[in-house]
């Protein structure tokens, strides 16, 4: 039991941690839990059916899939790109500083219709691929893209000040002691980001796995092919099936707070293994 | 192991940090870079290190040119300011880095590894904190671990960048004194960079006083103090009165005729003396070859007295110590002779 009266150099706890619950309530919990009772309400027979029906199924795999695909390689070009930024002075360095956040500004229809065009069969580089066999816009390809495309910033702006923080200092040691690029970068500089590149991957896999708009436009939407879960809610809503469009929406809600404590939980295992 | 340093130019866009550098050491011995900032000891430091490349210029390791060796192959030991450790290892992890990363047929085994890091630990004082983060560790040990981590892969030469730069001065102190030990213990070659004079001062085998990417003087602790080949190195080793003369004839005119003292060097035209604080002495009052001065401060410091005094003409207050039974109340008029000085 926490004690109140004791005096402590930083007061303030019980005024800001209710605040914290207060808002954290209003803002995020009462509308999920909102949900929650909803899809309750169904009883488990009307939930499965529309909940976990084959269909939904397939769009949950895809886009647990490709944001986590999507995630995995925003994880490898991103933290190139921060360390571009940071390690390197060079010209135009910050109008690249600036582009990474477009995916943040542009309005995610904007996205996916410059992605389309871009990608589809008569596009500039669906031209060169079709040829190859290589089918991007329509497919889970193109979902993937789509999702890179929006994730990129979550890995760089993650990651980017943790490494401005780790100092040249410390790879040149690395160095003087013999050590090669590879094992510096695999034993020196990727545990001390490791932390902030798995909160941006989260980051980026959360919302690749909410993402709509830009996907809408190259997936084509294909029911078991390229149809991803939040269309298919949308579906549902346009068909006046709030039901069904709840219980689609609580699986999602399982499933990526699932994921999302699993990585915190692993954060707090590195955490406890060593650093501070 | 000896090291040379020849014709060495580094420039970074207009400016030039290393401008014709040369520089010899000798094997064994504590080589002090001593400048202000901007002076291009850093970047001295940092090519002969391998973590910096010049421009023009070689650098041989015993003959051998080691001008485009990389860091990682040059086996040499180098401390950073800001101990440079690696946060998400143990002390012992760090100290024992070098060792791992060899390769494999190179690589000492794993008992052994541990032997070298409990023998470290030893040598700088930390036995019981191998277990332990850098963040769980004080600024002074952390650079004594920095220290160990550099001292395990048996290296050639010891490079140290401002190595007490990030620490106050009662850890400083001890630190000196303790890194000279382990200088004549290892018998390795070392060279550190400060920009702190008393530091060279005291533990240095040569100081090369540097300005501006040159080298202004290179000489052992009492040369650079007592045989300042420069009006900069005189003045930026220990403290110095400054004051313009006119050189004529073998005498040397301060100011306008307000003292006249002999010129052995007998140069010409005009200059810059220098008269370090303890080199004066009292004398009759209106000797021609002494300073009339009037006192605005008059303290006792341990042996002497230090008085602060105004000269006619001259904007900068100066600083001299008497014994510290000249009393000497503010306002009084002295007169002071220099006795030993500097004409540039």
């Amino acid at each position: 039991m926490l004690r109140t009266k004791r005096r402590s150099a930083l007061p303030g706890f019980g005024l800001t941690m209710g605040m914290t619950i207060f808002w954290l309530g209003l803002v995020v919990l009462v509308p999920l839990s909102a949900l929650v009772i909803r899809a309750a309400g169904m009883g488990w027979e009307g939930f499965a059916e529309v909940g976990l029906s084959p269909r939904a199924l397939a769009a949950y795999r895809l886009s647990f899939g490709a944001a986590l695909a999507a995630a995995a390689i925003n994880a490898v070009f991103g933290l190139l790109i921060a360390w571009i930024l940071v390690r390197y002075e060079f010209p135009g360095k910050k109008l690249i500083d600036a582009a990474v956040d477009l995916p943040f500004a542009l309005p995610t229809a904007v996205a996916g219709i410059a992605l389309v065009s871009l990608y589809s069969e008569n596009g500039w580089v669906g031209s060169l691929l079709a040829p190859l066999g290589i089918k991007v816009a329509y497919t889970p390809l193109g979902v993937t893209i789509a999702l890179v495309f929006i994730g990129l910033p979550f890995i760089v702006r993650s990651v980017q000040p943790v490494l401005a923080d780790l100092g040249r200092d410390v790879e040149e040691a690395a160095a003087t002691l013999g050590a090669s690029r590879v094992q510096t970068f695999g034993r020196v500089i990727l545990p001390a980001i490791a932390p902030a590149l798995l909160t941006g991957f989260a980051l980026a896999f959360a919302r690749g796995v909410g993402e709509y708009g830009s996907i809408i436009f190259i997936a084509g939407n294909m029911p078991f092919k390229s149809e991803i879960a939040p269309l298919l809610i949308i579906t549902q809503l346009e068909q006046f099936d709030y039901n069904g469009a709840t219980a689609i929406a609580c699986v999602m809600l399982v499933l990526s707070f699932a994921m999302l404590l699993f990585v915190n939980l692993l954060q707090a295992w590195r955490a406890k293994r060593g650093t501070r | 192991m000896s090291i040379v340093v020849d014709n060495i130019s580094r420039r970074f866009g207009g400016f030039t940090a290393l401008d014709r550098v040369t520089l010899e050491t000798k094997p064994g011995e504590f080589l002090a870079l001593l400048g202000p900032s901007g002076s291009g000891k850093t970047t001295l430091l940092r090519t002969i290190a391998g973590l910096d490349f010049a421009d023009e210029g070689h650098v041989l390791f015993d003959g051998q040119d080691m001008t485009g060796t990389p860091a990682a192959e040059r086996r040499i030991g180098f401390v950073f300011q800001n101990y440079a450790l690696f946060r998400h290892m143990t002390v012992a992890d760090n100290i024992a880095f070098g060792l791992t990363v060899r390769k494999r047929r190179d690589r000492p085994a794993k008992a052994a590894i541990a032997a070298k890091v409990a023998e470290l630990l030893e040598l700088i004082q930390l036995p019981q904190l191998g277990d332990r983060y850098p963040a769980q560790l004080s600024g002074g040990q952390r650079q004594r671990v920095a220290l160990a981590r550099a001292l395990a892969i048996e290296p050639r030469l010891l490079l140290l960048d401002e190595p007490f730069g990030a620490l106050d001065a009662q850890v400083r102190k001890d630190l000196r004194g303790w890194l000279r030990r382990i200088h004549d213990e290892t018998g390795l070659t070392s060279i550190f960079v400060t920009h702190d004079q008393e530091e060279a001062l005291e533990i240095a085998d040569r100081i090369v006083v540097m300005r501006g990417g040159v080298i202004e003087q290179i000489g052992t602790p009492a040369e650079v103090q007592s045989a300042p080949a420069t009006a900069f190195v005189s003045s930026f080793i220990g403290e110095t009165n400054r004051l313009p003369v006119t050189r004529r004839d073998g005498a040397a005119i301060i100011g306008d005729g307000l003292a006249t003292v002999p010129d052995e060097a007998r140069g010409q035209g005009g200059g810059e003396i220098h008269i370090r604080p303890h080199d004066v002495e009292l004398a009759q009052s209106g000797a021609a070859d002494a300073l009339p001065v009037t006192v605005l401060a008059s303290r006792p410091i341990g042996r002497s007295r230090r008085i602060t005094a105004e000269l006619a003409g001259i904007a900068e207050p100066l600083t001299f110590d008497l014994p510290v039974a000249e009393e000497a109340a503010a306002g009084q008029s002295l007169s002071i002779r220099p006795v030993r000085y500097r004409i540039f």
